[in-house]
């Protein structure tokens, strides 16, 4: 038996039975969330493997097949988005156990490494997932995580949980709601039996209306961003990166599978152009309050709501005719946020941790101890930004070439002014690096080299990830409408 | 007739989340907007022909959820009530009380 059907039971089964054991035996919790996480990433590195040699397959989980039993499927995207998962979840593991003890208690840090991997299996979970309820319960898996981790860092990060938490069940409500008006209408739920069936009408309008809806809630797109920078910018520093370069991202990934899946018959230039529209308003108005942001990880939480803007100019750019260009384009870059985000707030972690806090104008002065995060915080934003040969190049060069293609100027103007947007306030974060006379923390603790190493690691994974450009696009390229 | 009952708890479930100053108002506001789905997901059921039995199973996870994640919302309102005490209606949780 080789890896292919088991390597998804692997990453769905492990996490979940390691969280078990690390509630039970809170002592075990480093070793076992460390070895589980290191599996993982090994297991997800050998699927993408085998996925680029035999291509996408799909499986039924204990012999029932669809409509009554679930299925999993697997290919390119999904398996990169696994991979991307491990990465920052194996180095937000690192980061998170060789930190200082924090001089503030915590009102229950045993409860970290639990949720962790609880999150960590759900994200498995989601991107494997075949049908729509499947989803639908691994996002709520998802969203149960995330609100306790986010609520983990105490005081006014409860609050927002607490706000996050009602976002997200409202968006996977509406979502659900959704999925009954698809089932009622087809008595399908399996992707690729509502590929089969789903053609334009009234009620698949309005279900996919309501299921976009629901996902543009999660995914924090402009104007529904309101929970995010909250609740990304209190949390934990490894909270932070999973939340903004991971749960986001699978929110995106359930929205281009939907749209370029079952839902693909009713993708109008007129919807395309809406989602389009909301991109990039996404882009220019969470670029400009990033800008005015006066705390070093608001400043990187307001950045991903810029970011996904971009992914979602996949939609007009597609509906205009250049689906390979724009597809590929706008999953790189999901892919190359994902990886550089991940380094920012690890970055800018253990940069809070050295400085006693946040606020750009006291991150001058002696950087002893932090300089490999700054250096991580530099090449992560170069990604950001799009300098080449990194992946968020990669990605612009793709949709630039799309717009250029079908003649969206419009969008490639946002894409510009974007790029214009990005460089200036990340500019503005590394630039306080260099300012005199910042603060230190009064008792500034010894800072160990692996919180910086992490965020290096991350930074360097989306910097390369421009030169393995014929490796994504043989990985990404058979998605649109690819086998069920 | 159920059908109609749905869209009216639909309604009602949206409004309250809207319109509630009272984080248990709005989380008991979600929790009505949930049963309206899972309403519709059974007359759905009921509907068709043959009577179909997925959307039962559909139902019963759905209910499983949204207990869990209830229970997760009341912890944390809980902690948040225990902390501020602001909230008339709310008296304090069990500090203790996690969901996890």
């Amino acid at each position: 038996m080789s890896l292919g059907p088991v390597g998804p039971a692997i990453l769905f089964a492990l996490p979940l039975a390691a969280a078990i054991v690390v509630f039970v035996r809170p002592r075990w919790s480093v070793p076992v969330a460390l070895a589980a996480g290191a599996v993982q990433f090994a297991v997800a590195l050998a699927l993408l493997g085998v996925v680029l040699e035999q291509g996408a397959w799909r499986q039924s989980i204990g012999g029932w097949s669809a409509p009554l039993g679930i299925g999993w499927r697997l290919d390119g995207l999904a398996a990169a988005l696994l991979l991307m998962t491990a990465a920052v979840g194996l180095a937000g593991a690192v980061f998170h156990a060789s930190r200082p003890p924090p001089p503030a208690v915590v009102p229950d840090p045993r409860f970290f490494w639990p949720l962790w991997l609880f999150l960590w299996g759900g994200l498995n979970a989601l991107f494997l997932a075949a049908d729509l309820f499947n989803v639908y319960v691994a996002l709520e898996f998802v969203s149960i995580a995330s609100v306790g981790l986010i609520g983990l860092a105490g005081g006014a990060a409860q609050a927002a949980a607490l706000r996050y938490l009602l976002a997200t069940l409202l968006g996977s409500t509406i979502y659900l709601l959704g999925v009954a008006l698809l089932y009622g209408r087809y008595a399908a739920l399996d992707f690729a039996l509502l590929a089969e069936r789903v053609e334009p009408g009234l009620v698949p309008a309005i279900a996919a209306a309501l299921m976009t809806l629901g996902l543009l809630l999660k995914a924090a797109i402009f104007p529904l961003h309101f929970w995010l920078p909250a609740a990304h910018g209190r949390a934990l520093p490894a909270v932070s990166a999973v939340l903004s370069a991971v749960v986001i991202a699978a929110a995106y990934y359930l929205l281009v599978r939907l749209w370029f899946g079952p839902l693909a018959p009713l993708l109008g230039t007129g919807v395309a152009t809406l989602l389009g529209l909301l991109g990039a308003a996404a882009v220019m108005w969470g670029g400009l309050l990033a800008l005015l942001q006066r705390h070093l990880k608001m400043l990187i939480a307001y950045s991903t709501m810029s970011q996904f803007g971009y992914g979602l100019l996949v939609f007009p750019l597609a509906a205009a005719g250049a689906v390979e260009q724009a597809w590929t384009g706008a999953l790189v870059l999901v892919l190359a946020h994902g990886l550089a985000k991940a380094a920012l707030f690890l970055a800018a972690g253990a940069i809070v941790l050295r400085h006693g806090g946040g606020r750009l104008d006291a991150l001058g002065g002696d950087q002893a101890g932090v300089l490999i995060a700054w250096v991580a915080f530099a090449i992560a934003s170069a990604s950001l930004v799009g300098l080449p040969p990194s992946g968020g190049f990669l990605g612009k060069w793709w949709l630039a070439q799309a717009a250029l293609a079908t003649g969206g100027y419009l969008w490639l103007a946002v894409l510009m002014a974007g790029t214009a947007l990005t460089s200036a306030y990340l500019w503005r974060a590394l630039q306080a690096a260099l300012r005199a006379g910042g603060e230190t923390a009064a008792e500034a603790p010894a800072l160990s080299p692996a919180l910086g190493l992490c965020a290096l690691l991350l930074a360097l994974g989306a910097a390369a990830l421009g030169l393995a450009a014929p490796m994504l696009a043989r990985l990404l390229d058979a998605v649109p409408g690819g086998p069920g | 007739m159920y059908l109609s009952l749905t869209g009216v708890l639909f309604v009602l479930g949206l409004h309250g989340l809207f319109t509630a100053r009272n984080l248990l108002r709005q989380l008991l506001s979600l929790n009505i907007l949930t049963t309206s789905v899972f309403l519709l997901f059974v007359v759905l059921a009921r509907l068709a022909e043959p009577l179909d039995d997925v959307p039962h199973a559909i139902v019963l996870t759905g209910i499983v959820i949204t207990i869990s994640t209830t229970a997760v919302a009341l912890a944390l309102v809980g902690r948040l009530a225990g902390r501020t005490r602001d909230d008339d209606a709310i008296t304090a949780g069990d500090p203790r009380g996690d969901a996890e």
